[in-house]
């Protein structure tokens, strides 16, 4: 590190090396740190892709997709995904009727009509109700919200999507509050100020001028709002029974997906059993169910957006 | 004729506009209501939980394992697991978020393959938890022969969280000006001394607060951590890290079976016999008490810290 002389023209040269060569190897670090997420991707595809291809190897994949039943389990065993992926579907339709309109409207007020100390106070408190850890939000279910929906459906079964839906919508309401709010803001001022000009309320504005402006942000939020919903597994295993049930009614019992997952999980499955590998195949038909809306979305974003 | 044709005009034009004021009275009204309908719920689901669970709030409760009776049964195994697999999980998807986040924002050329990264991290954050357990399934327990261990369990969690750190750690460096980089070039900093010393220091707010909300969000996972196995019945705690002999610490911790917080919470709530709700609901109560203290304090950090940089 020390020059050879105060005067020398090059001071520090092998010091200079030696930073460099360590900022080499630190920048070769810090990009295997990066592709842990291209590996993570990687790994999953290839996991699901891996168990599924032997899994298909004893079902065939014409009845894995017509038939009606699934018991894996049973000695008499069906492997047709649609009764699982019909509860999924069920209880996401469930969730976004809540999380869809409750979203908007708190996003629509809080860009267009709170004053900046509620908004700076409401959005981390409303941020808490998608941090609550998801097996209190299926206690809270199967406790509290299917007691209270009794009252008004006597007929209803103790486990049902319902309650399980609509918690679900509940959790992700702040997921679509937050960025749908974020893309109305974006909205500029002037086209604001352009419809005040011509006399419009501020109500007006917001529903004529600044949605259909930030549609694309707000497609975005309910695709967030849908992938997270589909995803969404203990409230559906702790409320919505785990039998899988053929049907698109709210109000039966029935498995997702995913709760068909945590069901043979919790059981001692051996590995490499048929039943050990149709998880994965079931986690396949999650991960494309999610990839589907995703694209959708995309092209939908992709149509709707705007250019200021 | 005509003045009273324009003032008839006028009074349909000025009932038209106090009805449109009034509609947006009524929005305003709704937006509030729907507000604090959503913060009231959350209020009630924690009174609820405290409520139900208050007579289980002893001692006992936290020194005893899981029993088959409701009343002896506490939350020994449950919290000491969940520690540890938390401490698994920090010190693998810190290091590697910043350290992502870091070559994201400070090195990454602008070109396909960088691309492919950042793709990737937004990807992640949208896949379902469960589908990182089937990974952790096949990778970690069989492929890696890691089994149905303390240290599987860190690692699923840890790369379930790994899009959040690296997300809020990217953020808080963006934040960072250009200008203070600059000025440390121009006195012959490199790439790393630049970043190390002066960006970084700058961004430990935003570094800290992705940590904690992503850890807040592991404590609350019980999906992934189900599907790699977990026992929910565990009545022995891991071997204690720290040992009497030489070499005094031990990792034998990492490979031991375990159970979790969420996971006895879910134990309990499936049994049919009443007298374990209560239990759940403390355990649930202890739980949501975790997550809303760590989202606090990650707001509160964000608080101090932005109020301390004038740049």
């Amino acid at each position: 590190m020390t020059s050879p002389t105060p005067t020398s023209v090059i001071p520090r040269s092998s010091g200079l090396r030696y930073r460099k060569v360590r900022d080499r190897i630190i920048e070769a670090l810090l990009l295997a740190a990066g592709l842990v997420a291209v590996f993570t991707t990687l790994a999953i595809v290839a996991i699901l892709l891996y168990e599924s291809s032997a899994f298909f190897e004893h079902v065939r994949i014409v009845d894995f997709l017509t038939d009606t039943l699934w018991t894996p389990l049973f000695a008499d065993a069906h492997y047709g995904i649609l009764p699982l992926v019909a509860g999924t579907l069920t209880t996401t339709m469930v969730a976004l009727l809540v999380a869809v309109p409750l979203g908007t409207t708190i996003a629509i007020y809080l860009s267009e009509f709170a004053p900046h100390t509620v908004r700076e106070t409401v959005k981390p408190i409303l941020e808490l109700l998608g941090a609550v850890p998801t097996v209190v939000y299926g206690y809270f279910a199967l406790t509290m919200v299917t007691p209270v929906l009794q009252w008004f459906m006597p007929d209803l079964p103790g486990f049902n999507m319902l309650s399980a839906g609509l918690v679900i919508g509940l959790m992700i309401v702040p997921y679509v509050s937050s960025v749908s709010e974020d893309s109305m803001r974006a909205v500029p001022r002037y086209m604001r100020e352009g419809s005040y000009a011509m006399g419009a309320t501020r109500l007006q504005t917001a529903l004529r001028v600044v949605v259909p402006g930030a549609f694309s942000g707000l497609a975005a939020a309910f695709i967030l709002g849908i992938s997270r919903a589909v995803g969404e597994t203990m409230v559906v295993a702790i409320a919505a029974g785990m039998q899988p049930n053929f049907t698109f009614d709210p109000r039966q019992p029935a498995a997702t997906i995913t709760a068909y997952i945590v069901q043979v999980s919790l059981g001692d499955l051996p590995h490499g059993s048929i039943g050990y590998q149709s998880i994965f195949a079931a986690g396949l038909v999650l991960m494309l169910l999610t990839l589907l809306f995703n694209i959708a979305g995309f092209s939908l974003t992709r149509k709707f957006r705007e250019a200021y | 004729m005509s003045a009273s044709a324009a003032s008839l005009q006028q009074e349909a034009l000025r009932r038209g506009l106090s009805r449109r004021k009034l509609f947006d009275q009524i929005f305003v009204l709704v937006g509030l209501i729907v507000m604090i309908v959503c913060l009231a719920i959350l209020a009630i689901l924690f009174i609820d939980l405290v409520r139900d669970g208050s007579e289980r709030f002893t001692w006992d409760f936290f020194t005893n394992f899981a029993s088959r009776k409701a009343e002896r049964a506490g939350i020994l195994a449950a919290w000491v697991g969940t520690s540890l697999i938390m401490l698994v999980t920090a010190v693998c998807a810190v290091p590697v978020g910043v350290a992502a986040a870091i070559y994201l924002e400070e090195y990454a050329p602008k070109n396909w393959f960088t691309a492919i990264i950042e793709i990737n991290v937004t990807n992640l954050a949208g896949v379902p938890s469960i589908v990182y357990g089937l990974l952790a399934l096949g990778l970690f327990v069989y492929q890696f022969d890691l089994g149905q261990s303390i240290a599987a369990a860190g690692l699923t969690l840890a790369l379930l969280i790994l899009p959040i750190v690296i997300v809020a750690t990217r953020e808080s460096i963006r934040s960072v000006p250009k200008a203070i980089r600059e000025a440390a070039y121009g006195l012959g900093a490199t790439r790393w001394e630049v970043t190390k010393d002066h960006v970084l220091p700058y961004s430990t707010g935003g570094i800290l607060t992705g940590m904690i909300l992503g850890l807040s969000r592991a404590i609350g996972e019980t999906a992934p951590i189900i599907t790699i196995g977990a026992l929910s019945f565990i009545a022995f705690l891991p071997q204690s890290p720290i040992q009497s002999e030489f070499p005094f610490i031990s990792f034998q911790w990492l490979k031991d079976p375990f159970t979790a917080m969420p996971i006895q919470m879910f134990n309990w709530v499936s049994r049919p016999d009443q007298a374990f709700q209560a239990n759940a609901a403390a355990a649930g109560a202890i739980l949501l008490g975790m997550t809303l203290i760590m989202n606090a304090l990650a707001i509160w950090i964000r608080y101090r810290f932005r109020k301390k940089i004038n740049w």
